[in-house]
C-alpha cells in the first residue's frame, strides 16, 4: 500500500519550508541590513553601530551593549495591532537579544553599542524565527564580528503530525508549536520556547525537523551574503 | 574585572565568587545536590480577601499569588471561553536591584512563561465558565507579586499561582446564568461560590548550566552565574507543554539531558503538591 500522503492548509508536504528569500544589504542607511520572505512573511532588520552608547553611564567598559526590538507594524496582521509595544513583543525583543548575543563577540567594542531593529512588515506565523535569520544576515553586512550566524526555524504538532516551519493558520489550529534558533556551526541552541503539547518523543522529533529547516535557511542566509559581495564587486568593476 | 561588579554590593560581590568556586568544586550553598530542589512550602488561602491565593516559599524565595474573578465580555475570536488573565511583579522589597514601576521585560517575561503553562496545560475549563455565550464570561486574573527574591522565581510562581487557583472558589456559574437579568451590575463578591474546577497541573522546573554542571532549581547567585538558564513545564501525562530558554545556549545533547531531569523533578514536586491537598 502506497504511503499515506500528508497534505498541509497550504498544500506542503509536513518536512517542507514555505517559500523563502533572504536579501543583504537593503537598507542604504544602516550599517548592516537585511529582509527576509517566508510564505507571506516580509521581516526587514536594520543594524546601526557599533558606535558609542550613550547616556554614558550605561555604557560598559569591557564590552558592547545589544540593543534589540522586535517591532510589528500596525497593518501586518489581519487585525490591526496597536503600534505600541505589546508585553509578546518586549518578551520576543529580549529573547531574540539574548540568541544574538551568544554569537556577536561583544568584547572587541567595549562603551559601544549595537542597534538591531527588525521590522516585521507582514506576519504569517513564526515570525520570531525568521527575524533571527534575518537579523543574523544584517549583523554579517555591517562586518560585526561573529562566533556564527545564527539561524532559526520552526516545527509544530498539527493534526497530530509534526511539521516544519509552522504557519499562522497551523499555529492558530496546531497543537505544538516550537520555535529555535541555533549557531550551526557550533551546534548550539540559543534560543527554544515552546508551547502546546508535545510528549517526549515528539518533541525530539520536532527539534530534529526545526534542525533541518534552520540547515537549509542558513544555506540561503550564505546565498544572500555572496550575491551581496558579487553585486558590490560588479560595482567596483564598473568604476574602474 | 570592574566591569561585571557594576551595580553590585561587596556582599553580593562575595556572594557571586563563592558561588563560582563551590560549582566549580561540584559542589553547592548547604550541601545541597545538583539536582535537589530546596524546602517547598506552601500556604494556601493566605489572602482571604481574594476568590483563591497561596504563599510558597521555595528556600529564600517568597512569591504570593492572588486570584481573582470578574465579569466581562469574551474575545471575538473566542465567544465561549473564558478570559484568563495572568501578571507578576517583582516588588521592590525583594532584592537590592528590585525596582518598582512598570514591569520590566524579566517581569513581563516571567508572566508570560507562568501564563503558557496555566493556558497551554488544559488546566482551566474554559468553555465551563461561560454566562451567556459571545456576551458575558468570566475573566480569570492570577496575579502574582515576588516578595523576596532568592532565584528560580518562574518555579516559585507556578507553585503560587497553581495552588491559589486549585483552591479557589469561584462564584456560581449556575447562580449568574439563573439571574441573567443582574449579570451586569450583579457584585460579585456577594454571589454564592462553589469550588473552581482544575482538569490539569502545570509544573514548572528550572534548569541552570554553570561550567558544563547541570542543576536545578538555582538560587540568584546561581542565576547570575550561570551560563545556561531553560525552563520546563509538565503536565500529569509527562507531556511537555512550555518551554522557554532564559538565557544562554546549550548544545543538542544538553536540551535532551535537562529536559529529562526536568521531567523527574516535576513528578517529584508534583507528590509533594499532593501532600498540600492540591492534584486533579
Amino acid at each position: 500500500m502506497a504511503k499515506e500522503e500528508f497534505i498541509r492548509v497550504d498544500g506542503r508536504r509536513p518536512d517542507q519550508l514555505r517559500k523563502y528569500r533572504i536579501r543583504a544589504g537593503v537598507l542604504k542607511n544602516a550599517d548592516g541590513s537585511a529582509e527576509i520572505r517566508l510564505g507571506k512573511n516580509w521581516i526587514v532588520v536594520g543594524v546601526y553601530g557599533p558606535k558609542e552608547h550613550f547616556p554614558k553611564f550605561e555604557a560598559l567598559q569591557d564590552r558592547a551593549l545589544l540593543f534589540c526590538r522586535y517591532h510589528m507594524a500596525p497593518y501586518s496582521t489581519t487585525e490591526r495591532k496597536s503600534p505600541k509595544p505589546s508585553r509578546r513583543e518586549i518578551e520576543l525583543s529580549k529573547v531574540i537579544r539574548s540568541a544574538l548575543e551568544q554569537a556577536v563577540i561583544l568584547d572587541r567594542f567595549p562603551e559601544m553599542s549595537i542597534d538591531v531593529y527588525i521590522e516585521v512588515l507582514q506576519a504569517e506565523g513564526s515570525t520570531r524565527v525568521a527575524s533571527i535569520t534575518a537579523a543574523s544576515v544584517a549583523l554579517a553586512e555591517a562586518g560585526i564580528p561573529m562566533r556564527d550566524m545564527v539561524v532559526g526555524c520552526s516545527a509544530g504538532k498539527v493534526n497530530g503530525k509534526i511539521v516544519l516551519d509552522v504557519g499562522e493558520e497551523e499555529d492558530k489550529h496546531g497543537e505544538a508549536d516550537l520555535p529555535i534558533a541555533i549557531m550551526p556551526n557550533l551546534k548550539k541552541v540559543v534560543l527554544l520556547q515552546m508551547d502546546g503539547k508535545l510528549t517526549h518523543e515528539e518533541f525530539k522529533e520536532a527539534f530534529e525537523t526545526a534542525l533541518k529547516g534552520a540547515m537549509e535557511l542558513y544555506e540561503e542566509q550564505k546565498r544572500a551574503l555572496k550575491e551581496l559581495i558579487e553585486k558590490m564587486r560588479e560595482f567596483e568593476g564598473d568604476e574602474k | 574585572m570592574s566591569e561585571k561588579y557594576k551595580n553590585k554590593t561587596l556582599s553580593e560581590i562575595v556572594k557571586i565568587e563563592q558561588t563560582k568556586n563551590l560549582l566549580r568544586n561540584n559542589r553547592r550553598e548547604y550541601n545541597r545536590g545538583f539536582l535537589d530542589y530546596r524546602d517547598i512550602e506552601i500556604e494556601t488561602g493566605s489572602i482571604e480577601k481574594a476568590f483563591g491565593s497561596a504563599t510558597v516559599k521555595l528556600g529564600d524565595t517568597v512569591v504570593v499569588a492572588g486570584v481573582n474573578f470578574e465579569i466581562g465580555t469574551p474575545f471575538p475570536d473566542s465567544p465561549d471561553k473564558a478570559i484568563l488573565l495572568v501578571e507578576g511583579e517583582i516588588l521592590p522589597t525583594a532584592s537590592f536591584e528590585a525596582e518598582a514601576g512598570p514591569p520590566d521585560e524579566n517581569e513581563i517575561e516571567i508572566s508570560r512563561v507562568v501564563d503558557r503553562g496555566l493556558r497551554e496545560s488544559g488546566m482551566i475549563d474554559f468553555e465551563r465558565y461561560v454566562i451567556i455565550s459571545g456576551e458575558s464570561v468570566l475573566k480569570i486574573f492570577v496575579d502574582f507579586n515576588i516578595i523576596n527574591d532568592d532565584g528560580n522565581i518562574i518555579d516559585a510562581a507556578n507553585l503560587a499561582a497553581v495552588s491559589a487557583l486549585a483552591t479557589a472558589e469561584v462564584p456560581s456559574i449556575k447562580y449568574l446564568k439563573e439571574n441573567l437579568e443582574e449579570v451586569n451590575n450583579i457584585n460579585i463578591k456577594e454571589v454564592p461560590r462553589e469550588k473552581f474546577v482544575i482538569k490539569e497541573i502545570p509544573i514548572a522546573t528550572t534548569i541552570g548550566i554553570f561550567d558544563n554542571k547541570i542543576f536545578v532549581d538555582p538560587t540568584a547567585s546561581e542565576e547570575e552565574v550561570s551560563d545556561t538558564l531553560i525552563t520546563f513545564t509538565h503536565l500529569s501525562t509527562g507531556e511537555i507543554c512550555s518551554i522557554q530558554l532564559l538565557k544562554g545556549g546549550l548544545t543538542f545533547d544538553e536540551v535532551f539531558k535537562t529536559l529529562e531531569i526536568a521531567y523527574d523533578k516535576s513528578m517529584e514536586i508534583r507528590d509533594l503538591l499532593k501532600n498540600y491537598g492540591i492534584s486533579i
